[in-house]
């Protein structure tokens, strides 16, 4: 799966949980979800259980703390699903 | 933890606390009783002339039950309240009957999911003879460090 194609899954996923229509509608690596999205860290746990099952990976505690970016978010996914991969 | 453990690490005043005993606390749920004194103070105003536990009451009894009781258990002794705030996050409860003053009320939650300090309940709430006063869903966090987000 490419980074785009996660960033498009991302976005599907976070629609529910952000008010803010542009700074969705433009998304990209940059883009930080509590400054930019404006989500809360309840929101932000909501986010990452849908990102787990649509992407169907496990995060734990640590990846989850990194997870604030978008940037940050693909490359979490990226290694869990190459680890997927590898099992 | 025992209940009693439990029900001492509750951060609520006398005032604004609403759970008296609890019957079950396992890693999926929790039983939980509380009785609506008479004179509570809300009952003079809600409403004039006409006593009615206010739905945000039954609300935050829901969730001091069903869902702060279950946190501390299932935080078991990880958590120091000095350092940490609870907050309840989102609520979605249907209210089914009215509760008057004096009566005696049972919640009994179940748990969805408890990730990353996130606690997500499905509660209910019955009077002394199981018929449902209110159910739905609450859930709450736990945030380590009060200078944070």
């Amino acid at each position: 799966m490419s980074k785009e194609e996660i960033i498009a899954e991302l976005k599907t996923i976070i629609k529910p949980y952000s008010e803010e229509t542009l700074a969705l509608e433009n998304i990209d690596e940059n883009t930080d979800f509590i400054t930019d999205l404006k989500i809360n860290s309840a929101n932000l746990v909501d986010i990452v259980l849908d990102i787990e099952e649509k992407f169907k990976i496990e995060i734990d505690n640590d990846s989850m703390a990194k997870m604030l970016t978008v940037k940050a978010t693909v490359e979490v996914i990226e290694s869990k699903l190459q680890t997927n991969v590898g099992e | 933890m025992n209940h009693q453990e439990i029900l001492k690490k509750l951060p609520y005043g006398k005032d604004f606390l609403f759970v008296d005993e609890l019957l079950d606390v396992n890693e999926n749920g929790v039983v939980g009783r509380y009785t609506y004194k008479e004179n509570l103070y809300f009952y003079d105003s809600h409403f004039k002339n006409s006593p009615v536990t206010p739905a945000v009451i039954l609300t935050e009894t829901l969730a001091q039950i069903g869902l702060v009781c279950l946190g501390l258990y299932l935080l078991k002794d990880d958590l120091d309240m000095q350092k940490a705030s609870l907050a309840m996050t989102s609520s979605s409860i249907d209210f089914l009957k009215p509760v008057y003053p004096g009566d005696k009320v049972k919640v009994i939650s179940e748990k969805i999911y408890f990730r990353f300090n996130k606690l997500s309940c499905r509660v209910k709430m019955e009077d002394e003879t199981g018929n449902i006063i209110c159910k739905g869903t609450i859930s709450g966090m736990l945030i380590s460090n009060l200078n944070e987000q």
